[in-house]
């Protein structure tokens, strides 16, 4: 059936401009019948953009559309799905109390007269999950299942409504690797039923192992059409990036040194006054890394919040360099020697309606450094910005600048300025780079080995992991709310750790 | 001295920017109410004439158009200061109320002192019922989440019944449905008592005195720690707890300080113009208007000064529009059109709006890219 070469979906000539950037510059992206398509490039590459225009969520300034051939225009969604197009977003659109059946069924429901037909809902889903060989319960409600189920139910919904195309935006972003290789296996079992499939991604594993061809777009502007069998790894990542780029990171041995953070027995709360962390205990040293690895939502976030004072701990204790700073302010824990790059620069690391320079000061507004008299010392604050803004090559036209105009990697530079500048004994670096495209991501890692090298302790999260290998001394893998084993970065794989964040032990004792 | 000569340009350049688009809105709203007026068959011309030279005519309607400002400035500021930390203080009127009854009772009560230290015992009274009143909403919000307009709306209804009480028992000029006058001592300067211009005015030394409060409260927010981690509260109260900053402790501080104001301008209205409170059947509208006054001034004090100037004269105005034979509601509309505009960003959206479009067609036209 891949062989079939007629062409499902053709955009052709596409801009599309937002003030102050071109987002999509003369685009031409062709998708033939029956093949997996991958759209890559950085963030910001404009990749969504397109697809948001082929989805009917943006309109083109310029250039055309054809369905199978046919002309279209596109004009908001309801178009794009009776055209066969359906779209999987990054960040799922699922009602989570609702059953599955009730969430795919949402918005075009059986009826009998006037009310829903549930049991022939639950028939058509079952029928529907066979036919493609997704597995899904209909009566579990979504809020119960695991993302990958999830992301199930999103697949099966655009099905539902007979997409014939679909797209899925960064679908791997969420999953374990065991989860990837399952997606793996849904989609070419789709695409042999005669399904198309765009997906976008940054991943350039991914791209490797999923797709029949890939379509590199750099700054607006298409780069090249490849087949997949017929490239690397690394043809691939210098078209996307436009340079050379070096994926080993470089360190030497670790030096530790005597501990500095250590946790004991910890339990805290979720938001729903569930218990998320169940008796943890960590140890971080200076001169090392630990990275914790796990998916989302094994109570990585709460653990952080408890150990920085933003959480309460219910039992245990956390100490920094030997001082017990369980349930102090965070106020107090920052004087103790933290520095902190919360998961969320927008919620939690910057002041989006600050300036810069009021933003260079967060966490040390209260410091004497800062003071004139009864009030501020607001030039020198504006200064401090500036020595902050050059070192770490912040990219903005002054310190006055408000933080929410900045890209997401100039944020998360200005956030890592701050923290490094106070010069913390121990570093917490909660996902420092989701989001950000790889020149930015080199840059936070070298900053990380940095403050490793400097004999700082280093605590990262994160849900790559890539990153998490890459960095990491040691590596502690978290699953329900418990470190399953802690391992040394050097004697583990993917394969190991990938057991472990599905709750499995590993075999080997280290 | 040039740095801080830098500094003050600086401010005065964002403050100007932060009042621009209001200003337009209200340029905007004047035109409509001509239209309006000169659909109803009379003259925009006359209208405007006698809206304006009856606020502004001479010294002592400019003094009674004062005497509103002053009580605007502090309530406007109230909300504004409130606002700054992400909370919607509509209980202006209660603390009001309360600031009036307290700054009466204060000014009767002690009797016999030297009159700057009884003035000045007086405002503070009133300021402290105010900001205690205010003080209270923010520490339930903060100490159970209750959400401070409910609670500020019923702290209203308290401060009204509580105030009639007082009035009509402890405070009561018997026989009377007021309270008792405050001593001499507790009086505000009038500017008539030295300056023969202002015979006929009953402006006193409130408006300095709220000018300079906003003063206070613009270097407050702005430039101090204190203001610091308010705003910052109100922006982003998830960065705050972050920065290690207790959003809980700021909002309480904030309802205080916010309410000191409101309060404030009760007992200046008590020791400046009415002298004493009477028993009211209803909400003043001192507080209410506030929440216009800091709409329209962008809650930035400095623009608060202003916007109370503003309402000032088409309160004091309106009514001279009446004799030249034009409904006074014309004033109440042209009120709620700038609100309408102020409210509804509506300048500053078709402002950007054109400026995009304007980029765009410039970018596509040189064909360029980024």
């Amino acid at each position: 059936m891949g062989n079939l070469l007629s062409a499902v979906i053709e955009m052709k000539g596409i801009s599309k401009s937002f003030p102050g950037v071109k987002a999509n510059d003369n685009i031409n992206l062709t998708v033939n019948e029956g093949e997996i398509h991958v759209l890559l490039g950085e963030n910001g590459a404009g990749k969504s953009t397109l697809m948001n225009i082929l989805y009917g969520l943006y309109t083109p300034d310029e250039g055309e559309i054809f369905v199978k051939g046919k002309k279209v225009v596109i004009s908001n969604p309801n178009v794009a799905i009776s055209l066969g197009i359906g779209m999987v977003h990054q960040h799922f659109m699922l009602v989570p109390p609702f059953t599955v059946a009730e969430n795919i069924i949402l918005g075009s429901e059986p009826r009998k007269g006037l009310s829903l037909d549930m049991n022939r809902a639950i028939e058509e889903v079952l029928e529907l999950s066979k036919k493609y060989e997704l597995k899904v319960d209909p009566n579990a409600k979504v809020q119960d299942i695991t993302v990958g189920m999830q992301q199930r139910v999103e697949i099966l919904k655009t099905l539902y409504r007979g997409a014939e195309i679909l797209i899925l935006d960064e679908p791997t972003a969420v999953l374990t690797p065991q989860e990837i290789k399952e997606l793996g296996i849904i989609l070419k079992s789709l695409v042999s039923q005669g399904k198309s499939i765009i997906l976008i991604t940054h991943k350039l594993k991914e791209v490797m192992s999923m797709s029949d061809k890939v379509t590199i777009i750099r700054s607006g502007k298409v780069i090249d059409t490849l087949k997949t069998s017929e490239t690397s790894i690394e043809e691939l990542a210098e078209k996307m990036v436009g340079r050379k780029v070096s994926f080993a990171v470089k360190k030497d041995d670790a030096k530790i040194g005597k501990p500095i953070l250590q946790v004991k027995g910890l339990k805290a709360l979720d938001n729903r006054g569930l218990e998320a962390v169940k008796g943890v205990d960590l140890e971080v040293r200076s001169g090392e890394i630990l990275g914790i690895a796990g998916v989302d939502g094994n109570g990585q976030n709460e653990l952080i919040q408890a150990i920085t004072g933003l959480r309460r701990t219910e039992k245990g204790q956390v100490l920094i360099n030997g001082k017990d700073v369980t349930n102090l302010s965070t106020k107090e824990i920052i004087d103790s020697g933290l520095g902190y790059i919360p998961e969320d620069r927008h919620k939690r690391g910057l002041i989006l309606n600050f300036p810069l320079y009021e933003n260079s000061i967060l966490g040390s507004q209260r410091s004497k450094k800062f003071k004139k008299g009864i009030g501020m010392d607001y030039k020198k604050i504006r200064d401090y910005a500036k020595k902050l803004i050059k070192e770490f090559d912040v990219r903005t036209p002054s310190e006055k600048v408000f933080a929410k105009s900045l890209s997401g990697g100039n944020q998360q530079k200005m956030i890592i300025a701050r923290e490094l500048d106070r010069d913390p004994v121990l570093l917490i670096a909660s996902q420092p780079t989701r989001g950000l495209d790889v020149g930015a991501i080199e840059f936070v890692h070298q900053r990380l080995i940095e403050q490793r090298n400097k004999g700082k302790a280093v605590l990262l999260v994160s849900l790559e992991l890539d990153e998490i290998m890459d960095l990491s001394d040691r590596i502690a893998v978290m699953y329900d709310g418990k470190i399953i084993d802690t391992v040394n970065a050097k004697e583990t794989n993917e394969l190991e750790l990938g057991i472990m964040m599905a709750g499995g032990r590993s075999e080997k004792k280290h | 001295m040039e740095n801080r000569l830098d500094e003050i340009k600086n401010s005065a350049k964002n403050t100007l920017k932060e009042i621009l688009y209001p200003l337009t809105a209200i340029v905007v709203s004047f035109l409509a109410g001509a239209i309006l007026v000169y659909a109803f068959g009379n003259s925009p011309k006359v209208a405007y004439k006698a809206l304006f030279l009856g606020a502004l005519g001479d010294l002592n309607k400019f003094g009674e158009t004062l005497v509103t400002t002053t009580t605007l400035i502090l309530t406007g500021l109230s909300v504004a200061f409130a606002y700054k930390c992400g909370l919607f203080n509509i209980g202006a009127e209660g603390q009001f109320i309360m600031g009036s009854v307290a700054a009466v009772w204060i000014g009767w009560a002690l009797e016999g002192l030297p009159p700057s230290i009884h003035v000045l015992l007086t405002l503070l009274a009133g300021a402290l019922a105010g900001g205690i009143w205010a003080g209270i909403v923010g520490w339930l919000k903060a100490k159970v989440g209750s959400h401070e307009v409910i609670n500020s709306i019923m702290m209203n209804y308290i401060a009204l019944n509580l105030s009639n009480y007082l009035i009509m028992t402890v405070l009561n000029e018997p026989g009377k449905a007021f309270s008792f006058e405050i001593a001499p001592t507790a009086k505000l300067w009038r500017f008539s008592q030295s300056f023969e211009q202002f015979k006929y005015s009953r402006l006193h030394i409130g408006i300095i005195i709220a000018i300079f409060v906003a003063l206070v409260a613009y270097y407050l927010l702005n430039k101090t720690v204190t203001g610091y981690e308010i705003r910052s509260v109100g922006f982003n109260p998830d960065a705050s707890e972050y920065g290690g900053i207790n959003v809980k402790r700021n909002i309480v501080l904030a309802m205080l300080i916010s309410g000191l104001f409101s309060g404030l301008a009760g007992a200046i209205h008590t020791a400046g113009v009415q002298y004493r409170v009477n028993n009211l059947f209803g909400l003043t509208g001192y507080g209410f208007d506030g929440i216009s006054v800091a709409l329209v001034g962008n809650n930035n004090p400095i623009g608060v000064i202003l916007s109370a100037l503003l309402f000032g004269v088409l309160q004091k105005g309106g009514p001279m529009m009446q004799i030249e034979g034009i409904p006074k509601e014309v004033v109440g509309i042209i009120q709620g059109i700038i609100l309408l505009f102020v409210a509804s960003n509506f300048v500053r959206v078709m402002v950007q709006r054109y400026k995009e479009n304007k980029e765009i067609r410039a970018q596509l036209k040189k064909g360029e890219v980024k």
